[in-house]
């Protein structure tokens, strides 16, 4: 059956996109819009792909390791469709795909890379069967959307279930793993990590348990081997290749090795490893991501946190000495409203420099988290626009960091882009 | 002058660790060491020797797989924690344990976990989630700030009292509007946050008991609980 969308529902799904922009922000309203009229759009769309669609779903790294994937598959040749917006839920796939097809419906790209939430990835592979899916992790994250972790990893088990040809899977998670024994018509190809970093990767079930040997792992066939500095060297297909990284942070560079996996998956015998080295050496983090900024000549780092091993990881990856930080903690419903998870994130590698400033509406949460690791704090402010000029004034000759939940950091996104240049994310 | 030891028991922190409860055994511990005693923590996993000398035990929630680990053990310690229970050693049980501290857990698939009585309460599995910001009151401790997140819903028997009433959320079940259980000094709850950073007076509550019990008396030492009081007064505003 050939599909013909609407051309009216596209010219007013694409003139909602517009007045959506001009509003700024909100980019899985016209999504919605289109969704609600034609409910078959993303899958009529997508369909037409001749190399089909990949799906990239987990808890934590969805969005830096989706911008990897598509700079590895279009350093190769590759036209690629995304959801760029970091939007992951269907309507923001929709809302994507409005600003790219013509006006017939028709999408010029050869594959779709999408990062999917993974409660929304369910229900979108039921309309659209993925060749490839990526499924990162499964983490403490917003449980109190989700419910418990063993059921969001069940999530993840649907989505390489749905998936038609390969399956790449987190070898060191273990939830994450065990999906392979239920897949029987799908490859399976794996990633991870040399046991010398392993240690680095504590899952949430290690957390407060002695930590697990895992000594027997099956094969993988990326392996991020060493990282530090900011070079990598990674195991590929038995042989080990260098390189240096924009990336900073180990999470993000664990990701490149799944992003280097997927690649090599969905293109076969076309890799060139050679092609893959360069393009991971120049990708950079995605927005709030370890993203670096300048404010008044100082560098100024955003880093996310979402949830405690994400946290822990980013306190961790980033020394704070000679750095002032703020942490800025919103409990808007993108964000959790559960605030139990700062509480299973050690604050103490931060007692020696203190923290300048703590923000968002649940700043006295996270002041009250401090008070008990015995960590100084300058000032506490939950307005977030107020927090960051006191933070910026009273740090004006240091380099600054701040870790902040999706939403405060969106406003202060929105703050930033006042003073100083911040990529446009549409 | 040495200082007076208070010993805290966190009951299977490998399994049953995963909502941010361990904030209540740094806050146990923490308030011990500014009140002056010194607090030695023992971790309890499964398959552990059950240590003799107990002033306060805590224990967390899990995943439902984490209940079924432990379950077995727990079945054998149940007769020492119970005895505990009995010499009025102050205990707080948050969620999963909270339920595995009472009678029984029937799984919505209908399979029963046998609890080990310390509780006189039962739970059943729903398929509703009772999810979000709640608030409590305790007569003793004034308003109870947590958040709660379960499936499982829990009725009281007739030798339990209830630990609150609930004033915002839903509690122990969507019905008779109570939340948690209370047996002598040990505490049942559904709420993490986790729950005894923003309620310092249940947390003083804990660590008085035993101190008392062990030394007779309690140092009068006083901790700045002015952020604990802010984050209470966000949290009981914020939307469900």
């Amino acid at each position: 059956m050939v599909y013909m969308p609407h051309p009216f529902i596209i010219i007013l799904g694409k003139a909602v996109r517009y007045a959506a922009r001009l509003r700024g922000g909100g980019s899985a309203l016209p999504g919605l819009f289109v969704e609600k009229i034609s409910p078959d759009f993303i899958k009529q769309t997508l369909g037409q792909l001749p190399r089909g669609v990949v799906v990239i779903s987990g808890t934590n790294g969805k969005t830096t390791t989706t911008k990897m994937v598509v700079a590895l598959l279009e350093a190769h040749g590759l036209k690629v469709f995304t959801n760029r917006t970091g939007s992951n839920f269907t309507r923001g796939v929709a809302a994507a795909l409005l600003g790219d097809i013509d006006i017939k419906g028709n999408l010029d790209a050869d594959i779709a890379v999408l990062e999917l939430d993974e409660a929304h990835a369910v229900k979108f592979v039921q309309a659209v069967p993925p060749r490839f899916s990526l499924l990162l992790n499964v983490m403490r994250d917003q449980l109190d959307r989700f419910g418990e972790i063993d059921a969001t990893a069940k999530m993840l088990e649907k989505i390489a279930i749905a998936t038609t040809n390969t399956v790449v899977l987190n070898r060191e998670d273990t939830r994450v793993l065990t999906i392979k024994d239920v897949l029987k018509d799908q490859k399976v190809e794996l990633f991870g990590l040399s046991d010398e970093l392993l240690g680095d990767f504590p899952s949430d079930d290690d957390m407060r348990g002695e930590s697990v040997k895992k000594t027997q792992r099956p094969a993988a066939s990326v392996v991020l081997k060493k990282y530090s500095g900011n070079e990598a060297t990674y195991e590929l297909g038995g042989r080990e290749f260098s390189t240096t990284l924009k990336l900073n942070g180990v999470y993000n560079v664990f990701n490149s090795a799944a992003a280097i996996a997927l690649a090599r998956a969905v293109l076969g015998t076309e890799m060139k490893t050679d092609i893959i080295l360069a393009t991971i050496a120049v990708v950079a983090p995605a927005f709030g991501r370890g993203e670096e900024l300048t404010v008044g000549g100082k560098p100024l780092e955003l880093v996310l946190v979402k949830n405690p091993s994400g946290f822990r990881l980013g306190l961790k990856s980033f020394s704070p000495e000679g750095y002032a930080t703020m942490i800025a903690i919103n409990d808007n419903y993108a964000d959790g409203r559960d605030m139990s998870w700062l509480w299973d994130v050690d604050f103490e590698s931060l007692s020696e420099e203190g923290v300048s400033q703590v923000a968002g509406i649940r700043a006295y949460d996270m002041a009250l988290r401090l008070q008990y690791d015995e960590v100084t704090i300058g000032h506490i402010e939950r307005d977030l626009v107020t927090a960051l000029r006191q933070f910026i004034d009273n740090n004006a000759d240091r380099p600054k960091r701040i870790y902040c939940t999706y939403t405060a950091m969106l406003a202060l996104r929105r703050e930033l882009g006042k003073i100083t240049k911040v990529e446009i994310v549409s | 002058m040495t200082k007076q030891i208070i010993t805290v028991l966190q009951l299977y922190p490998k399994d049953m660790n995963i909502y941010g409860d361990y904030g209540n055994l740094l806050v146990i511990q923490r308030r011990l060491e500014w009140y002056g005693y010194d607090p030695k923590v023992i971790h309890y996993n499964v398959g552990d020797v059950f240590p003799s000398d107990v002033d306060i035990v805590i224990g967390g929630g899990g995943q439902d797989s984490g209940q079924e680990v432990i379950h077995t053990d727990l079945i054998k310690i149940g007769p020492q924690l119970k005895a505990l229970a009995e010499k009025d050693v102050p205990m707080l049980m948050v969620c999963g344990l909270y339920q595995l501290f009472g009678n029984f857990f029937k799984t919505l698939g209908g399979k029963t976990l046998t609890g080990i009585g310390v509780l006189d309460v039962e739970t059943h599995g729903t398929h509703e989630r009772l999810i979000g910001n709640i608030v409590t009151n305790n007569e003793e401790f004034g308003d109870i700030i947590g958040y709660e997140n379960h499936s499982g819903q829990t009725f009281l028997g007739k030798n339990a009292e209830p630990f609150a009433t609930v004033i915002k959320g839903a509690g122990n079940n969507a019905k008779d509007g109570y939340e948690g259980a209370r047996y002598k000094n040990v505490i049942g709850t559904y709420l993490h946050g986790s729950i005894l950073p923003k309620n310092p007076k249940l947390a003083d509550f804990l660590i008085h008991t035993a101190v008392t019990k062990k030394y007779g008396d309690f140092s009068t030492d006083i901790v700045d609980d002015l952020l604990a009081d802010l984050a209470r007064e966000t949290a009981s505003d914020r939307p469900r």
